[in-house]
């Protein structure tokens, strides 16, 4: 699966080679044009194959999901597997599981915008859309979890017939702010980005249906610079808003369980190590969709090694920073010195009815991403998605192991009793991967998977102080400063 | 039914590369003219001063949108959870000041959120879209302005416009099929 047909060899230094170049972000000197047939042609070709057999079975999937939440609602939620004391069991841990893989979507588009990371622009419109459809499909779990699901209208503060009002110091109320804000601010982002590349797939349109609903969400774009001038700056305004929202998700998820008084959830680290984590697992869910994605469109050219090998550098921080939490957790456990802390623990770790959940989480995120040291491995396609599965299953068992394992053997021994999926569990669940997974072929089938816009922007010619007859490759570096922002030379002396 | 009526919106030439268009805008502007701009399939940075465009008004109103949603956030909790309802929990503060710092969370959301949403539709204000059509999608050569073309249009409404000097001055600058861009009435 290695690129080698767009092996960079043509984009190979001048003559005399420089000292720390920058790799060029788009491989063999691709043409304007180039890029916007290749990433239009995604959308206006027939699909391959492979598409339809992804898509069928995820609807399908799909399908199980919208039944297995029938049936709960007509049954009631004890079919779920929880009861006292696991009263957060598969649902809590599937809907911070899914929240968590929305994280690395909104890193790519607001965090490494705003650190004026270019390598962002060939994978932030797929991640975005990931973010939004693990969003929904984290959404729908604790929707369920109240129960009755029709008065789950009742976390909004509006009055009511009993005329309740929310406990507004409740970190779970918290949580509906949070979740809701981040999606709405998600898709906001998300849509604004795609305004110019809609604008560009109306245009190769020939009259219809097609080119009126494009047209449509294009809301005539024009390309006009005074145009792309305020919408700069309301890109730069959705980051700078994104940044902090993002950790703040995360981090108020985290006191769900950080503000309680359960022994193995009242810690500080939480907030961190929860963003940390779920920058880790959603980065591996990019690379898990993106991967088989360029392979199968031809986007070699545009997602290249450079920007595989960067998200793979970005998995081994954050599962090393995750590792460095699971470590700090243990040693927490023995110095509070809090013989409730260091059972906890003990039961995680050692005794426990669900030990091999610590263990199986322990190696797929903490020493499974230690590859990534390696060049080799963060440029083998085959071992980036090998550890990449890994991530996605070892923070599932996180969240496992942070919840269920904790709520098993919960202070009083009496009580506690291991916690057993039942089918519902286990349906519903895949069947938020076929939602999601459908919800991500139809991105693919019907919008740009690719910033086009974007991309072009980071080419050399992009600059207006490229000289189009001059040696290529040198304008790399006046790529980094803002052209308005340069100060002659002369000036300078 | 159509009518052979037809409206000048101006000149459109042009450019193949940023670096034309660039340099291409500095002479417009130093020209003098007002009603023009350029198109292009992606923002250029550094175009905004060679056009002479001012900065953007939008994080001015995005301020006020986020502090009405701060605002709203802290009424929202003060009224219900000091007037309306007060509630007893978790050994917390109920009445007064002492309670805000667990406000805090919902008031930050709610100031992203409305700054978001006020960034979407100021946004819109600002540059007048959504619009059913445009005059200038009159140029059959424009659709490609989303693909690899760069375009410089000065509308006619522009009071240094003339039919003759303008079309000249485009191309003396290097505008490249410099066409009058006429619209159905």
């Amino acid at each position: 699966m290695e690129a080698t047909a767009t092996a960079p060899a043509s984009s190979s230094a001048p003559a005399t080679p420089r000292i720390l170049e920058r790799e060029p972000l788009v491989l063999n000197h691709r043409s304007y044009s180039w890029i916007t047939n290749r990433i239009c042609g995604i959308v206006e070709n027939k699909q391959p194959g492979l598409w339809w057999a992804l898509f069928i079975p995820s609807v399908i999937l799909a399908g199980v999901m919208v039944f297995c939440f029938t049936y709960l609602i007509a049954a009631g939620v004890g079919v779920w597997g929880q009861k006292q004391p696991v009263a957060w069991a598969w649902d809590i841990t599937n809907f911070v599981f899914w929240i968590g893989i929305g994280h690395a979507g909104t890193l790519i588009s607001a965090i490494l915008f705003l650190t004026r990371q270019k390598w962002r622009t060939s994978v932030n419109r797929a991640a975005e859309a990931m973010t939004i459809f693990a969003v929904m499909c984290a959404g729908v779990y604790p929707m369920f979890h109240v129960g009755r699901v029709w008065m789950v209208w009742f976390l909004a503060p509006i009055p009511n017939a009993n005329a309740i009002w929310q406990n507004f110091k409740s970190p779970l109320l918290w949580d509906v702010f949070a979740v809701s804000t981040y999606f709405s601010v998600s898709v906001v982002f998300w849509y604004i980005g795609l305004v110019p590349d809609l604008a560009t797939l109306r245009d190769r349109c020939k009259p219809g249906l097609k080119k009126l609903l494009y047209g449509m969400f294009a809301l005539g774009w024009r390309g006009a610079n005074r145009h792309w001038s305020h919408y700069e700056t309301a890109y730069m305004l959705l980051a700078a808003l994104s940044t902090p929202l993002v950790l703040s998700v995360h981090s108020v998820v985290s006191f769900d369980f950080a503000t309680s008084v359960v022994p193995g959830w009242h810690t500080t680290i939480f907030p961190p190590y929860f963003v940390a984590g779920a920058i880790f697992g959603g980065f591996a869910m990019v690379l898990t969709l993106m991967i088989p994605c360029r392979k199968i469109y031809g986007l070699q050219d545009l997602i290249t090694p450079k920007h595989i090998d960067n998200m793979a550098k970005i998995i081994l921080l954050t599962g090393t920073i995750v590792g460095y939490a699971y470590c700090m957790e243990l040693f927490m456990a023995y110095y509070s010195a809090s013989p409730y802390e260091g059972a906890a623990f003990k039961l995680r770790t050692l005794d426990g009815p669900s030990v091999w959940y610590y263990y199986a989480m322990f190696f797929c995120n903490v020493i499974s991403p230690q590859l990534f040291w390696f060049r080799w491995a963060r440029h083998n396609m085959w071992t980036v998605m090998a550890v990449s599965m890994c991530v996605n299953a070892g923070m599932w068992y996180e969240r496992y192991v942070i919840i269920v394992t904790t709520l098993e053997v919960h202070m009083t021994p009496g009580a506690w009793r291991t916690f057993h999926a039942t089918w519902v569990d286990n349906w519903t669940f895949i069947g938020t991967f076929g939602f999601f997974m459908m919800n991500f072929l139809l991105f693919l089938r019907f919008l740009p998977v690719i910033a086009i816009g974007e991309v072009k922007g980071v080419l050399p010619e992009s600059n207006p102080h490229h000289d189009p007859h001059g040696e290529k490759g040198v304008q790399e570096e006046d790529l980094m400063g803002y052209p308005d922002r340069h100060v002659p030379k002369a000036a300078n002396a | 039914m159509s009518t052979t009526l037809k409206r000048v919106h101006g000149y459109l030439a042009e450019f193949e590369s940023v670096h034309d268009l660039y340099h291409a805008a500095e002479h417009v502007r130093d020209a003098g003219y007002s009603r023009w701009d350029c198109h292009s399939p992606f923002p250029i940075h550094g175009l905004d001063v060679a056009m002479g465009v001012k900065r953007s008004k939008l994080p001015w109103i995005v301020f006020f949108g986020g502090a009405a949603g701060t605002t709203t956030a802290f009424l929202l909790q003060w009224i219900t959870q000091n007037i309306i309802y007060p509630t007893v929990v978790q050994a917390k503060p109920t009445v007064g000041v002492w309670s805000l710092p667990a406000w805090f969370p919902v008031m930050f959301e709610l100031t992203v959120l409305f700054s978001a949403f006020t960034t979407l539709f100021g946004l819109l204000a600002l540059i007048g879209l959504p619009r059913l059509n445009h005059p200038i999608f009159a140029s059959k050569r424009f659709a490609k302005f989303s693909d690899d073309t760069f375009f410089v249009c000065i509308e006619a409404r522009d009071p240094k416009f003339s039919q003759e000097g303008t079309k000249s001055f485009l191309e003396k600058i290097g505008g490249k099929n410099v066409e009058l861009v006429e619209d159905d009435i």
